[in-house]
């Protein structure tokens, strides 16, 4: 039990390393990228074009119609098969963007929806144009809609870097799996990782609680 | 915050009216709404219109302000622009944005539902218009604003956001932010008949107030008390045509028309 302890001590800070050296950062690089893409499919989706607006619902579709799993090993370990070789980072932020971008879109695309369609004749009324109605008075309020939304997004995306170690990217959870192999302690590093995943997402949590108080500052309680 | 030289530079100028509308024709879909709307408003005058539910009064106002394009009939403002909608259908899409643009620049709408910007307080609500897309210095929008908030009584909430107002205050702050624009035209859907009962009159006395001053304004509205004494004229419509016209004095005593009285009827005794 004491060994235990210890080897829990020993690899406890190794592990928080590889949360922030590897977990912390693509999950906001892709998030981040993810979050633009994602903007840009749901204006697509949400375009008279019919031409534009398939392109965004096909690629959706094929986006949540794909486990996350095999859209990793596709750009990983299956475009160098036609000689597009990706490095271990740039492949795992290139898969979970994409995957943010399907997802988020359609969030994003909602909560567009939901503003009133009186503040976009508010905004023409003013004199806007349909994209500056679109930047100052739809997307401000669409943000606050879409806040609890995306933060489940983001952190289960959170989660879903760990993936991240089966293409070579040492996170959290390649670190934990390491020294779990060199010391033969599976239950312990396995339970260790759990935890430091499930801290990262308590303050998570508490921060999407924070600025979901902030941004309905404007809305009667 | 007096509207523009009602004599403008040009001679003669005075005597042509600042909106005329013709033939004006709208369908949605199988559902023909307005049926020929040819009315005028000259500067500095009041123009209500009245007429039940669905009879095309909202059509008519969003048309004026580009929110609506008509399938034909012709809109010309005195400076303009000038839009034959019918032509405007077989033109260039870009062509008709511009003059849809060109036409809000000169008009200005209070909604029914204000349709205030719920995630800007008041001031910038107010100063959006005017700062966004006239390019006026903050500053100057900020005092401007400051000075119409003043003037209707709301000059202490300039910082509060929309939920926390009275619906009449946040009406009231929806004909500023009309006034902030500066427009040549004002146009009123319905201001006050979202309101509790004891709100209206605050509103109706600023709008009362403006047509002293001699804003020029469209008027939607079920208050004949008010029509009859800010109106210049009132015109009744139904079923997508102005059945009746007049001074509101001679139209709410002595209607020509059966379709008016029976509508006056109602309005004045909804009990009988
Ligand atoms: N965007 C739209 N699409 C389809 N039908 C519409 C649309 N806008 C208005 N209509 C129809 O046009 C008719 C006239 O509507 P409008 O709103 O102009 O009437 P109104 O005189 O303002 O009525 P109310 O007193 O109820 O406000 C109604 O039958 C309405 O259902
Ligand atoms: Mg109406």
């Amino acid at each position: 039990m004491a060994d235990g302890w210890q080897l829990f001590l020993d690899s406890f800070w190794p592990i928080v390393w590889g949360a922030v050296s590897g977990t912390i950062p693509l999950a906001l690089a892709s998030f981040a990228i993810g979050l633009v893409l994602a903007l840009g499919v749901a204006l697509m989706r949400l375009s008279r074009n019919r031409v534009v607006s398939g392109i965004a619902r096909v690629y959706i579709s094929i986006i949540r119609g794909t486990p996350l799993l095999v859209q990793l090993f596709v750009i990983f370990y299956g475009l160098p098969a036609i000689g597009v070789v990706i490095d271990p980072w740039p492949s795992a932020i290139a898969a979970f963007s994409l995957n943010v971008g399907g997802y988020a879109a359609e969030i994003i695309r909602a909560a567009i929806l939901s503003v009133p369609k009186g503040q976009w004749e508010a905004g023409y009324t003013v004199g806007m144009s349909h994209a500056k109605t679109l930047r100052r008075i739809i997307l401000p309020q669409a943000a606050r809609v879409s806040v609890p939304p995306l933060s489940n997004s983001f952190i289960s995306l959170v989660k879903d870097t760990s993936l991240a170690s089966l293409i070579l990217v040492t996170e959290l959870f390649k670190v934990s799996q390491q020294i779990a192999a060199f010391s033969q302690e599976f239950m312990l590093l396995y339970l260790e990782a759990a935890l430091v995943y499930w801290l990262i997402c308590l303050a998570l949590s508490s921060g999407q609680s924070a600025l979901e108080r902030r941004l309905d500052r404007y809305v009667a309680h | 915050m007096s509207p523009t030289d009602p004599v403008a530079a040009r001679p003669g100028a005075a005597d042509r009216p600042l909106l005329t509308a013709a033939g004006l024709r709208k369908a949605f879909g199988q559902n023909e709404v307005l049926r020929g709307i040819d009315f005028e408003v000259r500067r500095g005058e009041v123009v209500v219109l009245i007429g039940p539910s669905g009879s095309g009064k909202t059509t008519v106002l969003r048309s004026l302000n580009g929110l609506e394009t008509p399938d034909a009939g012709v809109l010309d403002l005195d400076g303009g622009p000038v839009i034959d909608f019918a032509a405007q259908a077989l033109g260039p899409a870009k062509a008709a944005k511009r003059e849809r643009l060109a036409l809000r620049d000169r008009s200005a709408m209070v909604f029914q539902h204000h349709n205030l910007f719920p995630h800007l307080t008041v001031l910038e609500n107010v100063i959006e218009g005017p700062v966004q897309v006239q390019r006026v210095p903050k500053v100057r929008a900020v005092a401007e604003a400051t000075a119409l908030l003043e003037r209707v009584g709301l000059a202490e909430k300039r910082d509060a956001y929309p939920f926390e107002l009275s619906g009449g205050q946040q009406q009231r702050v929806g004909i500023v932010r009309a006034l902030a624009l500066k427009p040549d035209l004002l146009l009123f859907d319905e201001p006050t008949s979202a309101l509790d009962p004891e709100l209206v009159g605050e509103v109706l006395q600023v709008i009362a107030e403006l047509a002293r001053e001699g804003w020029t304004m469209v008027v939607v509205t079920h208050e004949l008390a008010f029509a009859r004494q800010a109106a210049d004229e009132v015109l009744f419509l139904d079923g997508g045509v102005v059945v009746e016209r007049g001074a509101p004095a001679e139209l709410f005593t002595a209607p020509r028309e059966e379709r008016t009285r029976r509508f006056l009827d109602r309005i004045l005794r909804p009990l009988d």
